[in-house]
């Protein structure tokens, strides 16, 4: 495009966007309500991708739990039907045999005695190894800690607490450093869970249990027998060969035929990661889908009023073709018409949405309980990258269709006198 | 602009034009074959009955459209070949429209209107304030810039039309019953208007009805039926230069019955 043609083109847009004021705005308004609504749908989508993840990370990522059962095949002469029943020492072995995994073992007492003062609270105690905080993602609130190594070792009597377990016993008052009678014995609080929004859980909410150390488990409640045991990998995909690992040693050690596979009861919670990541996708994908929908709909009407205008237009546009309008003169107002309304239009919708999703973002989480699941809603560059692209095609053609039946006139038919 | 001489004297030349519409199922010849030479400062009036072709030729004549066959050439040029936009220029430099609807855009002031065909030819803004203001003086609106054409009287409004045909110095004028639309006294003012600047040397070419405008020219071409029956040149040519009707150019000698 010559400097000239540009002259041309800008000085026809001025002059009938000078004209048609009222149309402009009207077009403006509603390509920003389309931005408006399609960057709200995906901001609400991406904030509930964000809060549904967190909310499935919060019990913890890539875990296998184990729950023991019994054979149901014959092996070197032993019979079908046989209990596998591990132990506290097979944590060790396990550990030995798969050093690039975390293993623990869980053991359980529902309806337990805590003692407070005066206030008896029948709860949940779980016994567990040290290295279980992080993977389960029992984060101690500022002040207090998880049970450590030295704790296991010496069979301390800490106690960790859920949040509401905490809440339920002290009320307002600081636990750490408090003591608690479990099961009579005198316990020392040495922490207490962050807040955390969990959807999966086995055997409970983690915000309603105590947590001991194994050591100290068997020590008060005289057993030894695992309720179930956790591998838990760095990475995903390291699951597989993690698991087929840690059943030949148990194999080994119990006596079972290792593809005897009602030895276990096994949550892989890779596959359900796996799932809901698709999930995610689709999610995001309807979004999205809805959201250019809404889109398309906006860019029809303007590429509607276009076509009008066109229409409207014709015998202008046959007029300025007779006195000497090159084709890209006709077609450049129209174009520019279109990508102008569109980007201002665009502008305007993005920075409403952005306001709308700032002010809904500081409305406090925990105050209402239905945020926790909703999550907040949240812009990402990849949101605005998408909204760009389909603003940008949209006014393109919102421009161009109309354009081109502008340059298709025929200025001898249009000029003649009715 | 180009230099014109070097090929020919002539500002039209057409020879062996045909057009024909083909509207899917039938084809109409609306032009049968038209030889046709305007030579600089005649005013040629071309009459006709209705559907006799006279408007396909007046598109033709201004590059609105372009022949099925034969060839044109404007001002030395052969336009037959030419592409959109190189026709669009043709129209912007060498033709000035004058129509029966006036076709001025309504939303616009009169200046504007003159206006667009110079912001078209890439006149500058300067010499386009002073190019609208020459024309418009010229064809007596000077007192009218600013008026929107609804604001203006039908006369008034094909003045200003003939302005803005004036504003880019065109080869040739060329009107589509300039006064089909007009009153009897307000048409006698464009007549005298056409008449005025043919004496000032311009070439005009008139599509009209009107025989008191057809009386006017300097040659009268008639077409029946996509044919020119008759070519007639008219005294007292350039009443103001050649008072005794003596040929004002070599176009005068041309044959002037081409049947």
């Amino acid at each position: 495009m010559s400097k000239r043609d540009l002259s041309v083109v800008l000085h026809l847009f001025a002059r009938s966007a000078r004209l048609q004021k009222k149309r402009a705005t009207l077009t403006i308004a509603s390509i920003a309500w389309g931005t408006v609504t399609i960057l709200l749908l995906l901001a609400f989508g991406e904030g509930l991708k964000r809060q549904l993840s967190s909310n499935e990370r919060a019990m913890g990522e890539n875990l296998a739990i184990h729950w023991p059962g019994e054979t149901s095949k014959v092996w070197k002469g032993l019979p079908e039907g046989r209990p596998i029943r591990p132990r506290i020492d097979d944590i060790a072995a396990l550990r030995d045999r798969l050093p690039e995994c975390e293993v623990w073992g869980e053991m359980r007492n529902s309806r337990t005695n805590m003692t407070y003062g005066r206030k008896t609270i029948n709860g949940q105690v779980s016994g567990t190894s040290w290295i279980y905080g992080d993977p389960r993602k029992h984060y101690p609130r500022p002040g207090g800690r998880f049970v450590n190594a030295r704790d296991e070792e010496e069979k301390r009597r800490v106690v960790f607490l859920g949040y509401e377990l905490a809440e339920d016993i002290y009320g307002k008052e600081e636990p750490v450093g408090k003591t608690l009678l479990v099961n009579n014995s005198p316990f020392t609080v040495i922490g207490v869970m962050q807040k955390k929004t969990q959807t999966s859980a086995y055997g409970g909410q983690d915000r309603n249990h105590a947590v001991i150390p194994i050591t100290t488990f068997k020590a008060v409640f005289g057993r030894d027998r695992l309720w179930v045991l956790v591998i838990h990998t760095q990475r995903s995909e390291d699951m597989e060969a993690a698991l087929a690992h840690a059943n030949e040693v148990m194999a080994a050690r119990y006596s079972y035929d290792p593809r005897d596979d009602h030895v276990w009861g096994i949550w892989n919670t890779v596959k359900g990661q796996a799932t809901s990541e698709k999930i995610h996708i689709g999610m995001e994908i309807f979004f999205g889908i809805i959201g250019a929908l809404t889109l398309v709909i906006g860019c029809v009407g303007v590429a509607n009023i276009m076509y009008a205008v066109i229409k409207e237009r014709t015998r202008e546009i046959g007029v300025k073709m007779a006195l000497g309008a090159r084709r890209g003169w006709i077609t450049g107002p129209f174009l520019l018409e279109g990508m102008l309304y569109t980007f201002v239009g665009g502008l305007a919708g993005a920075a409403i949405a952005i306001v709308i999703v700032t002010l809904l973002g500081s409305i406090p989480q925990e105050e209402t309980r239905v945020l926790q699941f909703l999550g907040k809603p949240t812009l990402s560059w990849p949101i605005g990258a998408a909204t760009v692209a389909i603003l940008g095609t949209a006014g393109l053609l919102a421009g161009y269709f109309p354009a081109r039946r502008a340059a298709a006139i025929d200025p001898a038919a249009t000029l003649r006198y009715e | 602009m180009k230099d014109q001489s070097e090929v020919s004297a002539h500002i039209i030349e057409m020879a062996a034009i045909k057009k024909t519409y083909d509207t899917g199922k039938i084809k109409v010849e609306a032009l049968k074959g038209i030889d046709l030479v305007v030579a600089p400062g005649e005013f040629v009036a071309i009459v006709g009955p209705s559907g006799s072709g006279k408007s396909t030729l007046m598109n033709l004549i201004g590059c609105l459209d372009t022949p099925s066959d034969g060839r044109y050439r404007l001002s030395g040029e052969d336009v037959s070949k030419f592409g959109r936009d190189e026709l669009a220029d043709v129209r912007n430099r060498r033709v000035g429209f004058v129509f029966q609807g006036f076709n001025l855009l309504p939303q616009i002031s009169a200046f504007e209107n003159v206006e667009m065909p110079l912001l078209f030819g890439g006149v500058s803004v300067r010499q386009r304030r002073e190019r609208v203001a020459e024309v418009l003086g010229r064809v007596g609106l000077s007192d009218r810039m600013e008026h929107k054409p609804t604001e203006l009287s039908g006369g008034q409004m094909q003045r200003v039309a003939i302005a803005r045909a004036l504003a880019m110095r065109p080869d040739v004028l060329l009107a589509d019953e300039p006064t089909g639309n007009l009153d009897s006294s307000a048409g006698g003012d464009i007549m005298q208007l056409f008449s005025e600047l043919w004496e000032q040397g311009r070439t005009v070419v008139v599509i009209t009805h009107d025989k008191s405008l057809a009386r006017r020219a300097s040659r009268i071409v008639e077409i029946h039926d996509g044919r020119i029956v008759s070519d007639t040149a008219v005294a007292p040519r350039r009443p103001g230069i050649c008072a005794f009707g003596a040929p004002a150019s070599d176009s005068a000698e041309e044959p002037r019955s081409l049947a």
